[in-house]
């Protein structure tokens, strides 16, 4: 009955434009719909995660060996020095874009984000500044070889002499995706204060909503840092400015605090969107409220007040005075609270819940269980003196991995895999996303847990030929590598083969609480037929109240077709 | 009964856990290096004590998350949902105020283990043998004088100077008193070691993982750091801050020695006539098909881009032996 209802003026409204939802050429256009946008921001990116990745697996393959011997030393360097670029400007960054872009609307029950064509500009934005930055593989000397964090004065030294050089395009392709995320943060921020649905007060206003305006927050205050850094780079490099080059007077330390004011928060940018997703997925697969939601809610903001104050601890051995060492080890320390916070929430959702082991609860559940790790050896990095020992080890490469794959993306994956039928209007097949989780959590084990050891035994990271005796874990570390690589495959099979002809979904398959379950998949161009009265906060498993005044909410008074069919165990 | 029971089985898990945590406390102490300075003692002691403390962190959250991820499952057709429990006040203060103190505590233990380290900042003068009237003042727990050892070694003889220049990509060690140079670290065992830090290009830096310390060298600025050796032996110098093209290669080794054999080997470098030393960039660059072109044709089955050229081979009074054809890894 309820289906029918919402999907009787569809036919009558029919649009003729590629903007339809069922149209697959709007995805090439300058859509203007942040559905489209989101879409579209996820696609490009998993195309460069799997660039990135690729790059991972040759560097993996170098250090299978002690010596130099797969490829050239210069070679190498530009590998991690891609490697880390094109995971950070066009994978981790801008999938997380597109996943808040395609929710945040739908979740505050809004029609379109504040400015749809700032919108549509910053994506394509992402595409030009990423094939930029692939273009350098062409130039004489190839692309940037001074690591993702391009420190001068090795960033200055240019080996070709030439103007047009990796280093300067790498520059300017940053620079772009700076600017492209700093107009999404205007759009996302101004959306998320301006356009939530009426009756949706702060704690009505799911905790995805809230992770996502910390995380854009940062960007704002953050970002316009490490773009002016780039900037003064770009300067020294081709005009010989002396900011950063110490033989003409300047000071490359300075360079570190440009880049880290920035890039530690950036973290956190990455991060609580993924906080968000936990916070999303478990409540639905556990059938039980979100446990302190205010305070998870909260914590998201005093993640992005503390991360401000707290890049010095990547600088501790940069020649950093003490009392600098002091303060920041602290400011480092106390991030763990607000963290802390959410897993603790976490864990007491899921305590006592009605858990189903669907595809996205084992990927949150198993980049929850990574942040725990990750988080409590990140407190080992915040001690001063046990950073003046693994800094620059594979300690590190192992702790923001840890952050970065075990939890990031392994939340990523969660968030596709729960809103993939809402995206597509059709379910993944369960057999796959399992096959996936399993290959995804052993793999990240494999290759990341090797490198905590390698690093207290005293490896620096970024080494193409390394001593013998760090040779056992490294060849642990590279099955898991390829095993990753492996893991990607069953996600692109089971995503194009649902997305082309898997069972149709339904509006509601999780039966979840949220205004963008209560509209249809996909959902139309303006989203919703009217716009909702939200009456009630998010999370109401077992409370038995309406979310919204003025249409019932079908998930949660009858169950559809496929959901009673084949029940997921 | 059941909240009995409930009880019984959280006391015999936190003692299980407890035990664990010691355990792996105990354990953290191999995952290292040897014990080369005074100054590793200290970080190894602090590391163990964030280990057990994060062990013990680790497994009461993962404990009761697998157990409700065992037992807490919903049966196949079972659609309901579960007690819409949204919260505990006193469990959520619980959970942020237990943190904060952990954290705050192991901020000011750390604290007092740099102390006890006596590394001071760059350009912070050590004055370490004069006796300050508050420390006195203060109970055991709040100590922060430096280890007995650092102190012993200050007391029993001056503070042994040694200038390192880095450059890319060969480490050179300058013994000023006798105006020696090496390509290899000698050290004397239980003597305060202050290394002054130079470097003629850009960053690296000065990493010996059996002394557990490292410090960053930046161009045009002097940096001053000091070490206590306590083991003689060989052990590893790498640069830890990645410097460009044969950033891997730039290691040399550091030989601790008892101070007779030290004295000894200072004598006989300074009797030799400074020559170039082997390294490692330089044999890796001649390899070169072309000038300009990093690839080392014999071995490398990709061929390179531009690199930036070593610095010419330092020429220094003593540089370990090395066979050209077979150079170490």
């Amino acid at each position: 009955m309820a289906n029918i209802s919402i999907e009787a003026p569809e036919v009558v409204r029919g649009q003729p434009y590629p903007g339809a939802p069922d149209n697959w050429k709007r995805f090439f256009t300058f859509s203007t719909d942040h559905k489209v946008i989101g879409i579209q921001y996820i696609v490009t990116s998993f195309f460069f995660f799997l660039i990135g990745g690729l790059f991972a697996m040759i560097m993996r393959g170098e250090l299978i060996t002690p010596e130099a011997d797969l490829v050239d030393r210069t070679v190498y360097n530009a590998l991690f020095t891609m490697h880390g670029s094109v995971m950070l400007f066009f994978w981790t960054f801008p999938v997380l874009v597109g996943l808040g872009n395609y929710l945040v609307p739908l979740m505050i029950g809004a029609r379109d984000m504040a400015f749809p064509r700032l919108n549509a500009v910053s994506f394509w934005m992402i595409p030009v500044a990423g094939i930029l930055m692939m273009s350098s593989f062409l130039v004489p000397g190839g692309p940037s070889q001074s690591g993702w964090w391009a420190y001068p004065p090795v960033s200055l030294q240019n080996p070709t002499g030439n103007l047009i050089n990796g280093q300067v395009l790498w520059i300017l392709s940053v620079a772009i995706s700076g600017v492209s995320s700093i107009m999404g943060a205007v759009n996302f921020v101004t959306t998320i204060f301006r356009m939530r649905a009426p009756g949706m007060t702060w704690f009505r206003t799911p905790a995805f909503v809230w992770a996502v305006l910390g995380a854009q927050l940062i960007q704002l205050y953050g970002l316009p840092a490490l773009t002016g850094g780039a900037i003064m780079l770009l300067l020294d490099l081709t005009i010989g400015t002396s900011f950063f080059a110490p033989e003409r007077g300047g000071n490359p330390v300075l360079y570190q605090h440009f880049f880290w004011f920035y890039s530690h928060p950036a973290v956190y940018v990455m991060v609580l969107p993924v906080f968000g997703i936990f916070s999303e997925v478990l409540p639905v697969h556990a059938r039980k409220p979100l446990f302190g939601y205010r305070v998870i809610a909260a914590s998201s903001l005093v993640i992005t007040v503390i991360s401000s104050a707290v890049w010095v601890h990547h600088m501790f051995a940069s020649a950093t005075p003490g009392w600098m060492r002091m303060f920041f080890m602290v400011t480092t320390m106390l991030v763990a609270i607000p963290s802390g916070i959410k897993v603790f929430g976490w864990v007491a959702t899921v305590w006592g819940g009605k858990i189903r082991f669907t595809t996205p609860m084992l990927f949150a559940l198993g980049g929850i269980s990574n942040w725990l790790f990750a988080g409590i050896t990140g407190i080992f990095l915040g001690s001063v003196p046990i950073d003046l020992h693994v800094h620059n080890t594979y300690f590190v490469v192992g702790h923001f991995h840890y952050v970065l794959y075990g939890a990031i993306v392994m939340g990523i994956y969660a968030g596709i895999y729960h809103w993939f039928p809402k995206m597509t209007g059709r379910m993944y097949y369960e057999g796959l996303g399992k096959l996936h989780f399993a290959l995804t959590y052993i793999g990240t084990a494999l290759i990341f847990l090797p490198m905590h050891p390698l690093g207290l035994m005293g490896m620096p990271r970024r080494v193409a030929s390394y001593d013998p005796e760090f040779a056992y874990w490294n060849v642990v570390a590279s099955i898991g590598g390829f095993l990753l690589g492996l893991s990607t495959l069953p996600f692109i099979l089971n995503m194009v083969s649902a997305w082309i002809r898997g069972e149709k979904a339904g509006n509601n398959p999780w039966r979840a609480y949220g205004l963008e379950w209560l509209t249809s998949s996909p959902p139309s161009v303006e989203n919703y037929e009217a716009t909702p009265v939200v009456v009630s906060g998010p999370y109401g498993y077992g409370k038995n109240e309406p979310l919204v005044a003025n249409t019932p909410n079908p998930g949660l008074t009858e169950f559809p077709e496929s959901f009673t069919q084949k029940p997921t165990s | 009964m059941i909240k009995l029971r409930a009880i019984l089985t959280m006391t015999i898990y936190a003692i299980l856990v407890t035990f664990a945590s010691i355990w792996m406390a105990k354990q953290s102490y191999s995952w290292f290096p040897p014990e080369a300075s005074a100054e590793s003692k200290l970080l190894d002691d602090l590391f163990s004590l964030f280990t057990g403390l994060g062990t013990f962190i680790y497994l009461g959250v993962i404990g009761p998350f697998l157990y409700s991820l065992i037992f807490h499952r919903a049966a196949k057709y079972d659609r309901s949902d579960a007690p819409p429990i949204e919260g505990n006040t006193w469990l959520e203060v619980t959970w942020t105020a237990v943190p904060l103190v952990l954290v705050l505590t192991l901020s000011f233990v750390s604290y007092r283990t740099y102390e006890k380290m006596s590394i001071r900042g760059p350009m912070e003068l050590v004055h370490l043998h004069t006796p300050q009237m508050m420390e006195s003042a203060y109970a055991e727990p709040f100590d922060s004088t430096p280890q007995r050892e650092i102190q012993n070694a200050v007391e029993t003889a001056p503070v042994e100077q040694i200038d390192v220049i880095a450059r890319q990509w060969a480490w050179v060690f300058h013994y000023p008193e006798q105006d020696v140079t090496s390509t290899e670290l000698h050290l004397p065992v239980d003597r305060r070691i202050r290394f002054t830090l130079r470097s003629q290009d850009v960053l690296h830096g000065f990493y010996i993982p059996a002394f557990r310390l490292s410090q960053y060298v930046v161009p045009h600025k002097d940096i001053n750091i000091e070490m206590t050796p306590i083991k003689t032996g060989t052990f590893r110098l790498r640069d830890s801050m990645y410097s460009g093209t044969y950033f891997a290669a730039n290691q040399t080794d550091v030989v601790v020695q008892s101070p007779g054999d030290y004295q000894q080997w200072l004598a006989s470098a300074a009797a030799q006539t400074p020559s170039p030393a082997f390294n490692q960039a330089i044999y890796e660059y001649n390899q070169s098909s072309e000038p300009g072109a990093g690839s080392t044709k014999d071995k490398v089955a990709v061929r390179g881009w531009a690199t930036i050229p070593p610095a010419a081979p330092p020429v220094v009074n003593y540089a370990p032996k090395h066979e050209p054809k077979s150079p170490p890894v």
